[in-house]
């Protein structure tokens, strides 16, 4: 273990603060660019574990586990978020045989 | 008796229960029974009290009936007061209204709301004994104000048509306008002597030098509130159109009772008026305008219950100049001379009415005399009480007012005079228009003359011979009396007596002269009278006939009632309209809305963003986090 951390650390923090930024701003711009409802959905996957990323990374570098194992209890969380988010995507495919959000605007004024 | 006291006012009330609960069930005569029943018992104990407070030593007793308000230093008991004054309205009262409850139980007879009638008659009669039995301000002023109802009830009682109920309105709000003066009167009384009792009021009022100004502010309130109720200038024009009323109202409330309540408040607090001279001119000079005013008006009247309704001001305008000069005791003995002609007068009024199917213009009448004897000879003798002749008992009466204000000041005297040849005239005028000459209605009408039935009759005549003795229980000492009155009210004077010391009487050979002026006057009047509607059998000009200047005016009683609906009632009307569309409905309903309006004109712009296209709102949701982080840099 005393390896790992070691390796982590031998990488400075502001790369990893970097890449979580560039992968979250990757996941903003899909959730904004894309209409496929499942992209859409990954896009949000993708932020979510960049800010994982982040925390294990200050986790490893302040040598507390707490960050670690709060970043266990999201995964835990995404999955069934994923669970209950793909069931009404199937939900939707099957009633409007499309999975673009374009097609979702009937709730308005 | 005089413990008993108590039952006088109690009988009425139970009268006015049973007939008002029972109105529907009752038949019409029980209905009469039970409220002619009730006012009797009461006259029957009146008579008791009188005879054993003429025996008495004493003249004046306190019967508490229990404790009403106690608070701090506030104490007002509910209790009543008999001495000679209290005594003599409660004959007045319960007597006068038995008559006239006889006599409704025949005029009525026909009317849908008999019960109703007679339970506000009973009532009435309670709330005018509150008023005269009393032994306090306070309670009197219940009296006070239960009249005014009552009246209220009774001009309107023909609510259904909307004249009547407006002249039912319009005597309740002027005479409220009365009643506050009253009120304010009575406050200033209570924080100035501590009291409201009359029998802690007068002693400590004695005490106090002449021309004080504050019993002077008291005094004036008093009398403003005797003019709203008493009907005297400047608040006399609701008494006109009280005649909407049955008749028995007008007889009773209109003419007997109630409009001399003021005449007998000021009797009452007689001391405080004497020590405020000031007021006392002002009441003289309103009382003698008022006699001259509606006499004028009474000239050219053709509804006969107009000239008495005018007449009635006249009279009570005579009573109040009798106050003015300091004549308690004769303005109280016109008060009971009044009381019988006038409501004499009324009824006969109402008879004739009856005979003639509800028709009121004298133009239309003429020639009763054979159809309606009984009326007609009850009627003669009341024109004559009230014109003054002797012996009748107008003349005595109306000759003591007359004789005091020569002492005050023979100007007062000589425009006295010429206001009673007023009377004379219109009185005669009617009773000549109304019985001699030929019948001017349609055939159908005098088809149906017929004299009244006894129930009416035997009230008319009872009161006719009251109104030729009722003047000897107050014959002056220069005709050879005692003037028994004076001497039996004296105790209630006794303050006024006291501070204004014996009035040097006039001498025999003036006051012989006056009355032989006056008599004179009223017998000049009459021949008038009978050269032009006798001899020349004239008949008052139709509606549509053009008037000369004066008569018009007349006629049209001064255009008093324009004059106030242009000073008053239309200013009024002009503020409550511009209360009423700019500031209610524009300003505060414009505010109200404008709120609700300008929510929902904005709701309906907003919710257009609301596209249901979920790209736009995640990337309004984004544009919010980054505006949310940028604020966060540079606010941290």
């Amino acid at each position: 273990m005393e390896n790992i951390t070691q390796a982590i650390q031998g990488i400075p923090l502001n790369h990893y603060i970097l890449l979580s930024a560039i992968i979250f701003a990757i996941g903003v711009m899909g959730v904004l660019i894309r209409r496929n409802a499942i992209v859409i959905f990954m896009s949000v996957e993708l932020m979510l574990n960049a800010v994982n990323l982040l925390l294990t990374a200050f986790s490893a570098y302040r040598g507390d586990a707490a960050g670690q194992v709060f970043v266990f209890f999201i995964m835990a969380l995404a999955a069934a978020e994923v669970a209950v988010g793909l069931a009404i995507i199937v939900m939707v495919y099957r009633n409007t045989s499309s999975v673009d959000i374009n097609v979702l605007n009937k709730l308005k004024w | 008796m005089i413990n008993l006291v108590y039952l006088v006012p109690v009988f009425p009330l139970i009268g006015f229960l049973i007939n008002g609960l029972g109105r529907n069930v009752w038949s019409k005569t029980l209905v009469s029974w039970i409220g002619s029943l009730a006012i009797l018992l009461s006259f029957g104990l009146s008579l008791g009290i009188f005879f054993e407070l003429q025996a008495a030593t004493q003249k004046s007793f306190l019967v508490p009936i229990f404790d009403w308000i106690s608070v701090g230093s506030l104490h007002i008991p509910f209790s009543f007061l008999v001495d000679p004054l209290s005594a003599i309205m409660l004959l007045i009262v319960t007597g006068i209204g038995f008559l006239i409850h006889v006599y409704s139980s025949g005029y009525m007879h026909e009317d849908a709301g008999f019960a109703k009638f007679f339970a506000y008659l009973n009532l009435f009669i309670f709330f005018m004994l509150l008023l005269v039995l009393g032994s306090n301000y306070v309670v009197m002023f219940i009296g006070w104000e239960g009249v005014g109802l009552c009246s209220y009830l009774l001009i309107g009682f023909w609510f259904t048509n909307g004249n009547y109920a407006s002249a039912a309105k319009k005597a309740f709000v002027i005479n409220r306008i009365g009643d506050l003066g009253f009120l304010l009167g009575v406050f200033l009384i209570y924080s100035t002597f501590g009291s409201v009792e009359f029998a802690q009021v007068f002693p400590q009022a004695a005490l106090m030098a002449p021309g004080n100004a504050t019993l002077a502010l008291i005094t004036i309130l008093l009398f403003i509130g005797a003019t709203g109720k008493s009907a005297q200038l400047p608040l006399f024009t609701w008494l006109p159109d009280a005649m909407a009323g049955p008749t028995p109202v007008s007889a009773l409330i209109h003419a007997a009772t109630m409009v001399t309540a003021g005449i007998y408040m000021i009797t009452r607090s007689n001391i405080l008026f004497t020590l405020a001279p000031f007021t006392t001119e002002i009441i003289a000079v309103v009382g003698l305008a008022t006699a001259i005013v509606a006499a004028l008006i009474a000239l050219t009247q053709n509804d006969i219950k107009k000239v008495l309704a005018y007449s009635t001001v006249s009279q009570l305008g005579y009573m109040f100049l009798g106050l003015g000069v300091g004549a308690y005791t004769g303005a109280f003995f016109h008060v009971i001379t009044h009381a019988f002609f006038k409501a004499l007068l009324f009824l006969g009024a109402g008879s004739v009415i009856h005979a003639m199917h509800h028709e009121q213009d004298m133009r239309s009448m003429g020639g009763l005399r054979q159809k309606l004897p009984i009326t007609f000879l009850t009627m003669l003798t009341g024109t004559i009480a009230i014109s003054g002749l002797p012996p009748f008992s107008g003349f005595f009466s109306k000759d003591e007012i007359l004789a005091h204000a020569y002492e005050h000041s023979p100007i007062l005297w000589a425009i006295g005079v010429a206001g009673a040849m007023l009377t004379a005239f219109y009185m005669f005028r009617m009773l000549f228009l109304t019985f001699f000459g030929t019948f001017r209605g349609t055939k159908d009408q005098e088809k149906h003359l017929h004299e009244s039935p006894a129930s009416m009759t035997i009230p008319l005549v009872v009161l006719a011979i009251l109104s030729i003795v009722g003047g000897f229980i107050g014959v002056p000492e220069v005709l050879g009396g005692h003037h028994w009155l004076a001497q039996f009210l004296s105790p209630v004077l006794a303050y006024t007596n006291a501070v204004a010391g014996e009035t040097i009487p006039l001498d025999h050979a003036t006051e012989y002269l006056l009355m032989c002026i006056s008599v004179g006057a009223a017998l000049i009047s009459i021949a008038v009278a009978y050269v032009i509607y006798i001899s020349r059998k004239a008949v008052p000009a139709a509606d549509t006939e053009e008037r000369s200047f004066l008569s018009n005016l007349s006629y049209h009683k001064f255009y008093i009632d324009e004059l106030y609906s242009a000073i008053i009632t239309r200013p009024l009307d002009i503020i409550s309209q511009f209360f009423f569309k700019v500031v209610d409905k524009l300003g505060i309903d414009g505010l109200v809305n404008g709120i609700g309006t300008s929510a929902k004109e904005a709701s309906k712009t907003l919710r257009l963003i609301q596209t249901g296209n979920v790209g736009f709102y995640i990337f309004m949701m984004v544009l919010g986090i980054v505006a949310l982080l940028i604020y966060g840099f540079y606010h941290i």
